[in-house]
């Protein structure tokens, strides 16, 4: 297990105070100054060296992608967004962050705007998060009362900092439908390239990254990368807030190690399994836009990018969904499927009508109510949305229902059996009906 | 999708405008944003009109939002349709909004919907005494404290029907009610309290520099042995021996044009095998590549026939083409994502 000398985020439950005196005594903005002095390479190859992988989803390296930006600007202002717009389902971590330690965020938005020559950064934060939202900018205006931010701050680097709010669109944590969303249109994401990091905010370079892999950012570069290179495994280094949701005796948020294993990360922090080990059925790993995980191959797997990869499904947003035998898992796939629908923007055809057709075709399998072959033409139409759509959410989509299929196709089938054992009045219809 | 639309006009405020405090409040938002981006604003603003005319959003308020802001109506409601939080029907006092999406669902949120179905009946209609709406919204982000609601700004956690239902008698009764966990949980720490975090060293100050160790040792050994590597320097070293795949597909899909698209092929010096290739290539990635040789962003698709026609585009040295993009990259971190680098 994790020791506690080792997390970043030490006020993850809000048992303590999230204002600014008590975020310095747990390290929050110490030595800001002296970080900044080391320069923007040094910071970035800080960065780099920690091997930090972007917390939002994807695991892209955060170091690399600061890089991006354009060294020299020229003549249009750099941007800094922070996409605080938590919509995964089965994520919950970065509500944490805002609301309980939230200068951890607002110094990482310093470092990081200094790294990539931004004088300017806002927080998209989602529209549920009212809350959250006023914690937030009370922590910005301490901040600027303080003098840490702003135009005229202790650190001598002009720096403003603002929160936006959205309006509940979760297609808005895609980064480019973000940047129309704070740009005051409708969240549909943009063709790439050109990428943000020459075109993003108002045309201008942009960078865009998670809340939890800004917050890491002011530990990392005081305790050094190769403190959170250490910690972890290789190609998947450091810490990482974990949000067990479903079926474990107690659900909860944590920060471990990446690589802690399955059975360790219930055990040890969620008070085991909801009727022992024997009753797992299947795991979502990282969100519900991953291929879920039968037990048996999840249980002893480690939780990093790369071994879930392995396994068929992804780290993602490292949202672990458990859910144990009494769950429907025909049904519950369906409930996914229809928050894809629910979300899909409708820019792309694939994605929009696809979701609503896979959706439909979900509820007659979960009734039984539909023919053996149409599995294998789900299966084909999902493979048609993916890969075909502008952003990940088609992909997104159909990732689950392929997950579905590939390891319970078995009791997709009963289902039909079983239906079709029975009498009914009313004629088994067709996919595309 | 979702389909939305507008109350019908019988229901229709015929007027709408900010009070003094909101209109200032407005402004100050406004000036968030850069000259002539005022744009941004229109969620913030369209939330406020909505908070100012009793939860949602009527047809005169979008339309004042885009007189505001100077933008023309059908923008701002276009604006206010895609976003699912703008009710754009009347709602009861207290708008209930349940997760249904799978944590949830998997927790008790069915049971919460049946008990809302009894007690308030179809969703998105206001009951008799107009103290209660309700409806079932995708995850709010609280999976952890699974099942829950939103009941107009503010979360309530942890639910069984029994205390969703005492919860409702509070509200509507006036009486003070717990907003969070409704089981004794402070956050989304685990049931009883958490083992995590209990080291007083963290929250006592007396951790506060003990970082800057490491900068004092590296200085001092720089000066006893002047080595001359640095963390950069080492970082490279430990680069060249275990390169790090620097661009895993792990999660969502990357930001990768086809990289053996036969145009790519084409523009990297391969035979073309078809004339079309060879002209595709020439306009390969052309907007990004308008942009860094300076011509105007907005520049229309005409603008495209203007590029010579047997001009290759410039096309960084190592080439993704050929598969092996990922250990090429970490030596070209510089590579711009926009120019037309096939591995990026």
């Amino acid at each position: 297990m994790l020791a506690d000398q080792d997390r970043i985020f030490t006020n993850l439950y809000g048992l303590h105070s999230p204002g600014l005196e008590a975020a310095q005594k747990r390290g929050a903005w110490d030595g800001t100054k002296f970080l900044l002095e080391m320069g923007r390479d040094w910071i970035i190859d800080e960065m780099k060296a920690s091997g930090l992988r972007g917390r939002g989803g994807a695991g892209f390296p955060t170091g690399l992608k600061w890089s991006f930006m354009p060294k020299k600007s020229d003549g249009r202002p750099h941007y800094l967004v922070v996409n605080a717009d938590e919509s995964e389902p089965g994520t919950c971590k970065d509500r944490e962050i805002m609301r309980h330690d939230p200068h951890l965020l607002i110094e990482g938005c310093m470092l990081a705007s200094f790294a990539m020559a931004a004088h300017a950064c806002y927080i998209y934060i989602r529209g549920e998060y009212v809350a959250e939202k006023h914690a937030l900018q009370r922590a910005v205006d301490e901040a600027y009362a303080a003098r840490l931010v702003g135009q005229d701050n202790v650190h001598g680097y002009p720096f403003d900092i603002y929160v936006h709010h959205g309006a509940g669109a979760y297609i808005c944590g895609e980064e480019t439908a973000l940047l129309e969303s704070l740009e005051g249109k409708k969240g549909m994401p943009r063709l790439k390239p050109p990428f943000p990091a020459n075109m993003g905010l108002y045309g201008c370079p942009t960078t865009v990254n998670n809340v939890e892999s800004i917050a890491v950012a002011g530990t990392i570069l005081r305790r050094g990368g190769a403190w959170f290179a250490g910690l972890g495994g290789k190609n998947n280094t450091g810490t990482k807030l974990f949000c067990v949701s479903g079926h474990v005796n107690k659900p909860c948020n944590v920060e471990e190690e990446l690589g802690i294993t399955f059975r360790e990360l219930v055990d040890k922090h969620c008070g085991g399994m909801r009727g022992g080990w024997d009753n797992l059925l299947c795991s979502i790993p990282g969100g519900s836009s991953v291929p879920l995980v039968p037990a048996e191959q999840i249980i002893d797997a480690k939780m990093d990018f790369d071994t879930l990869r392995n396994l068929g499904s992804g780290l993602g947003t490292a949202a672990v969904i458990v859910l144990d035998r009494s769950t429907d898992i025909v049904q519950a796939i369906a409930r996914i499927a229809y928050f894809y629908k629910h979300e899909s923007c409708g820019q792309c055809t694939p994605c929009r009508e696809g979701t609503g057709w896979m959706w439909r075709v979900m509820l007659r399998m979960a009734e039984g109510r539909a023919q053996k072959r149409e599995i294998d033409m789900l299966l084909d139409v999902t493979k048609q949305i993916e890969g075909h759509t502008i952003c990940a959410l088609g992909d997104a989509a159909a990732w689950p229902i392929q997950g579905l299929i590939r390891h319970f196709r078995p009791e997709i089938e009963k289902r039909i059996d079983r239906y079709s054992a029975n009498p009914h009045s009313d004629a088994v219809p067709m996919a595309a009906e | 999708m979702s389909n939305r639309r507008l109350a019908p006009a019988a229901e229709q405020p015929e007027s709408f405008a900010f009070t003094p405090e909101n209109a200032d409040w407005a402004r100050g938002q406004i000036e968030k944003y850069p000259e002539g981006r005022q744009a941004s604003a229109v969620i913030p603003l369209l939330w406020k009109a909505q908070e100012q005319n009793g939860g949602w959003l009527p047809r005169r308020a979008i339309e004042a939002v885009a007189d505001e802001l100077g933008m023309p109506h059908i923008r701002v409601l276009e604006v206010a349709t895609f976003y699912t939080m703008f009710a754009l029907e009347p709602v009861g006092r207290f708008w209930i909004q349940l997760c249904g999406t799978v944590p949830c669902d998997s927790c008790g949120a069915r049971e919460l919907k049946d008990m809302l179905h009894a007690r308030l009946g179809a969703p998105g209609h206001v009951s008799a005494d107009g103290n209660f709406s309700w409806l079932e919204v995708e995850c709010l982000g609280a999976c952890c404290n699974a099942p829950m609601v939103q009941i107009n700004q503010d979360y309530y956690e942890d639910l069984t029907p029994e205390s969703l239902g005492r919860l409702m008698d509070d509200l509507a009764a006036g009486r003070p009610v717990k907003v969070g966990s409704q089981t004794g949980r402070v956050s989304s720490e685990p049931q009883g309290g958490a083992a995590t975090l209990t080291d007083a060293t963290l929250f006592d100050g007396s951790r506060v520099g003990a970082w800057r160790q490491r900068f004092e040792d590296k200085s001092k050994a720089e000066g006893e042995e002047a080595r001359g590597k640095d963390e950069a320097a080492s970082t490279e070293a430990r680069a060249a021996s275990e390169p790090k795949i620097a661009k895993p597909d792990a999660g969502r899909a990357v930001e990768r044009p086809a990289a053996d698209a036969p145009a790519q092929r084409a523009a990297d010096g391969d035979a073309p095998t078809k004339a079309g290739d060879k002209a595709d290539a020439d306009v390969l990635d052309s907007p990004a590549k308008r942009v860094v040789e300076g011509e105007p962003a907005g520049a229309e698709a005409g603008a495209q026939s203007d590029l010579p026609r047997d001009a290759v585009p410039p096309q960084p040295e190592a080439s993704g083409a050929s598969g092996d993009a990922p250990a090429a990259e970490p030596s070209k971190p510089d590579a711009a994502p926009s120019k037309t680098d096939p591995a990026t």
